[in-house]
């Protein structure tokens, strides 16, 4: 695969890290997305700013990743959920996230922009994840490999090729950015 | 010309199409997918590290995710830096500490945001490990890769939160 030299240039990727999450921190904060008023107007749904972010990154990431992945330049980095894992996790995420107001990026993003509640936030998130990470030996026998998914992607659980579900998909979300708009939401 | 650069705020669509492009090059320059989530936990690792490093190599969701500083780690930095630069850049960087809309339901006591915010994360930071990923790696970089689990944890990620915010502020839109 081409560009294997830069992937496999450590320090260069320690960089590259760094520049991607600039330019990241920089659009969630442009976008409006760090905003704890905007996320929780996003989950009492009175404003769809989030979602729209969300939908249009999606429609354009999936056209070039496939794109990309056809033409050979890519690999696909997904693994098979469970519903121990994905639908519990998931639940426990969200509650987190309205309780917060930020997620894992925008909390960053967040404090970035002067926001010291995110950063006690992320204090939290660290400490979450070191709750779990000592968890993790309990529930991975008991909870995390618990109702496995048939597969890995929505294009292998039909047994179709990718193209026509990401057609779907895309219609999709361009229909619901449409409808939003309509609505003046 | 570049007043663009400098005006507080950009299309969610336009932002979102940003992020788009940014996961090609993250694809194609890194071979992977645009996520956060795991610096916390390489971060937490580093802090169980400096603790006891015997401690560390005994437990074997380290050995999975490693704390040390790679790829997965600076890109937290950089969200922090590039949230400074655009913030400053449009003049809208400013300390604060109690959100408007918390303060209007809750009040402007910092103490209770702070602890609040403090719960909230440890509640977030629980959820997205046992996930395996939060709002960009499972609900940006994995559901633009179509996959499943991705799909099916966003879902849970709007449902959960709705249903919490829904309880914390009062379902207006019922």
């Amino acid at each position: 695969m081409p560009f294997e030299g830069i992937r496999q240039n450590r320090s260069l990727q320690v960089l590259l890290g760094l520049v991607f999450g600039i330019a990241f921190g920089f659009l969630l904060q442009r976008g409006g997305v760090t905003l704890y008023d905007v996320i929780i107007g996003q989950l009492l749904l009175s404003d769809f700013t989030v979602v729209k972010v969300m939908l249009s990154a999606i429609l354009v990431g999936m056209i070039g990743v496939h794109a990309m992945k056809t033409a050979d330049l890519v690999r696909l980095h997904v693994r098979a959920g469970s519903v121990g894992s994905t639908v519990i996790g998931g639940l426990i995420f969200g509650v987190g996230f309205a309780v917060l107001g930020y997620c894992p990026g925008t909390a960053a993003g967040a404090l970035g922009s002067g926001a010291l509640d995110a950063a006690v936030g992320m204090a939290g998130i660290v400490i979450g994840a070191g709750i779990f990470a000592r968890l993790y030996p309990a529930l991975e026998g008991a909870v995390l490999n618990r109702g496995k998914f048939p597969a890995e992607t929505i294009p292998q659980l039909f047994g179709v090729s990718p193209a026509p579900v990401a057609g779907a998909v895309a219609a999709m979300i361009v229909v619901v950015l449409a409808l939003l708009a309509f609505m003046g939401l | 010309m570049f007043e663009w650069l400098f005006s507080a705020t950009w299309s969610p669509v336009v932002v979102g199409a940003g992020i788009g492009v940014l996961i090609w090059m993250t694809f194609l320059l890194s071979d992977r997918p645009l996520g956060v989530s795991t610096a916390y936990a390489k971060t937490a690792g580093m802090v169980e590290k400096a603790i006891s490093r015997e401690n560390v190599k005994s437990m074997p969701y380290y050995r999975q995710v490693t704390p040390e500083v790679d790829w997965q780690w600076t890109i937290i930095i950089g969200v922090i830096a590039g949230g400074f630069i655009s913030a400053y850049l449009s003049g809208t960087f400013a300390l604060s500490a109690v959100p408007p809309l918390f303060a209007a339901t809750f009040g402007t006591d910092t103490l209770l945001r702070f602890s609040v915010a403090l719960a909230g994360g440890i509640i977030m930071g629980i959820g997205a490990r046992w996930a395996g990923g939060c709002t960009s790696g499972h609900g940006i970089s994995g559901t633009l890769q179509l996959s499943l689990a991705s799909w099916v944890a966003v879902v849970c990620f709007f449902a959960g939160g709705i249903l919490a915010a829904g309880l914390l502020f009062g379902f207006g839109f019922l």
